[in-house]
């Protein structure tokens, strides 16, 4: 592997796609001419990603099944990921494209902050996923749908924000909550219910379990926690101090408290 | 036809070095140290914009002296090498002794092919799990490298300054103590350098992830104090 060079008026700039794109691989495309998708053949699909904004920044979080058809091929997918320090991408759709969409997003923004020796604008963050959605056209239109989410903390205007897209690669910044993936109309629905701006970081992170735990108890596809294996949704925080993975511990006792809840109310019959 | 004038191989590589060698010695110097608390890297350099030091990847770090545009081109590319290896083998596969091979090739080859060498000296540093894993690799604008143990530097008055800071080197340094020793070997006896005219950032010893961290001046202060 050599050092790259360009000539001034080839070179790629901050980008890491453009530097790919000029750089020969063998990585082939994930687009092949002529086919449709075949029932034949099943994707892996990521299910119920959310996000929603409270007082101090946004909370990202995501369920961990991953199936393919009626079976469940990964119970512990990771979905919800750190795009970079202060921002956070999680994923629904065709896991494979989706996660290839996120690590190549993850270095995307890391070249940049290199390159240039500071990080893009949450917005400028935000225009590069669109921009990799819309690359991904052909793929999403053979079957291969991947829809994120993306949610961060503006340094600048010192608030949390949240941007939801769509498979052309449409952007479309929220106010206040987000839902993506086969469970969202749960979850959104429940977050709906609950939400304000000024939740604390306590409520908003009840507010995504009972989401993601009713998506679950209503859509097949989305993984409910496992007590069992001890696999939990994934749920962050991003504030001024960045993005936060919670622990699985306190992930954990969130959900025996909401179980507990439904049961002495009756609720879970 | 005109004849070209014979020069013979040692006067045409002496010529390039010399004027290589003038152009690195106008500029400031950096110094490198590696200590129990990482890789401490602190350049003289009233900018805080035009950077001696940066960023390569997870457990690398750069430095450069002489002309900006050009060291700067050498980080750009070596980022670029970096994130290019990381993303199609692992973040793990990217190690700091193939990259200063390349540029090593990179500078060897301008050196002896190009009209004019780069007026540049270059150090790829990186840092292990524990002190052992520490790695240096200075390289010269003639493409020749050496493996620095334990402290480096690079410059113009890189004799003078390496002497003063071999004499209060030792492994066990703590950030603060390598960052005062690399400031006092970097100004010398007969005068002060403060926090506004240093550039400094460090490789922390972490077990995963972006390792590499710039100082802001109050904490440079906080640390020479």
């Amino acid at each position: 592997m050599t050092l790259p060079k360009f000539d001034p008026s080839e070179d790629p700039g901050p980008s890491f796609s453009g530097l790919m794109g000029r750089y020969p691989t063998d990585h082939g495309s994930i687009v092949a001419d002529g086919y449709q998708q075949s029932d034949a053949v099943e994707i892996t699909h990521g299910t119920t990603v959310v996000a929603a904004r409270y007082q101090d920044g946004v909370i990202i979080a995501g369920d961990r099944r991953a199936t393919s058809g009626n079976l469940i091929s990964h119970r512990n997918m990771q979905k919800v990921f750190p795009a970079d320090k202060w921002s956070g991408v999680a994923i629904a759709g065709a896991a494979g494209p989706a996660l290839e969409m996120v690590k190549m997003f993850q270095l995307q923004l890391e070249h940049y902050e290199k390159v240039e020796g500071r990080p893009l604008s949450l917005e400028g963050k935000a225009n590069q996923l669109s921009q990799m959605l819309r690359g991904h056209l052909p793929a999403a239109m053979q079957g291969l749908v991947v829809v994120p989410l993306f949610a961060g903390f503006d340094r600048r205007r010192e608030v949390g924000r949240l941007f939801a897209y769509d498979v052309t690669g449409g952007r479309y910044e929220e106010e206040d909550y987000i839902a993506s993936g086969s469970g969202s109309l749960f979850a959104r629905t429940v977050i709906k219910l609950g939400h304000s701006d000024s939740n604390t970081k306590d409520e908003a992170i009840d507010l995504m379990i009972k989401a993601l735990f009713t998506a679950a108890d209503d859509d097949s596809a989305t993984g409910g926690p496992d007590s069992m294996r001890g696999i939990y949704p994934i749920v962050a925080s991003i504030t001024s101090d960045g993005y936060a993975e919670l622990e699985e511990d306190d992930i954990a006792a969130r959900f025996e408290r909401l179980l507990a809840e439904f049961t002495s109310r009756g609720s879970a019959k | 036809m005109n004849m070209p004038f014979y020069v013979a191989p040692e006067q045409l590589m002496k010529d390039r070095a010399d004027f290589a060698q003038k152009g690195i010695a106008r500029g400031r110097s950096v110094a490198a140290v590696e200590c129990a608390d990482g890789v401490v890297l602190c350049a003289e350099n009233p900018s805080r914009n035009l950077r001696k030091v940066s960023e390569i990847y997870d457990r690398i770090a750069f430095a450069g002296v002489g002309r900006y545009n050009e060291y700067d081109q050498l980080r750009i590319a070596g980022i670029r090498h970096a994130d290019i290896k990381g993303y199609t083998y692992s973040r793990d596969d990217v190690d700091p002794q193939a990259l200063a091979n390349q540029y090593a090739q990179m500078l060897g080859q301008i050196f002896t092919h190009e009209t004019k060498p780069l007026e540049v000296e270059i150090l790829v540093a990186s840092i292990g799990f524990d002190t052992e894993g520490d790695r240096m690799f200075h390289i010269r604008y003639d493409g020749s490298v050496s493996d620095e143990d334990g402290f480096a530097v690079l410059g113009g008055q890189a004799e003078s300054i390496r002497e003063r800071l071999a004499s209060s080197y030792n492994e066990n340094l703590d950030f603060g103590s390598a960052l005062q020793a690399s400031v006092s070997a970097l100004a010398g006896d007969d005068r002060t350098l403060g926090a506004e005219e240093l550039e400094v950032a460090v490789l922390e010893r972490a077990d995963g992830g972006r390792c590499f961290r710039r100082l802001e001046n109050d904490e440079i202060s906080s640390l020479l104090s």
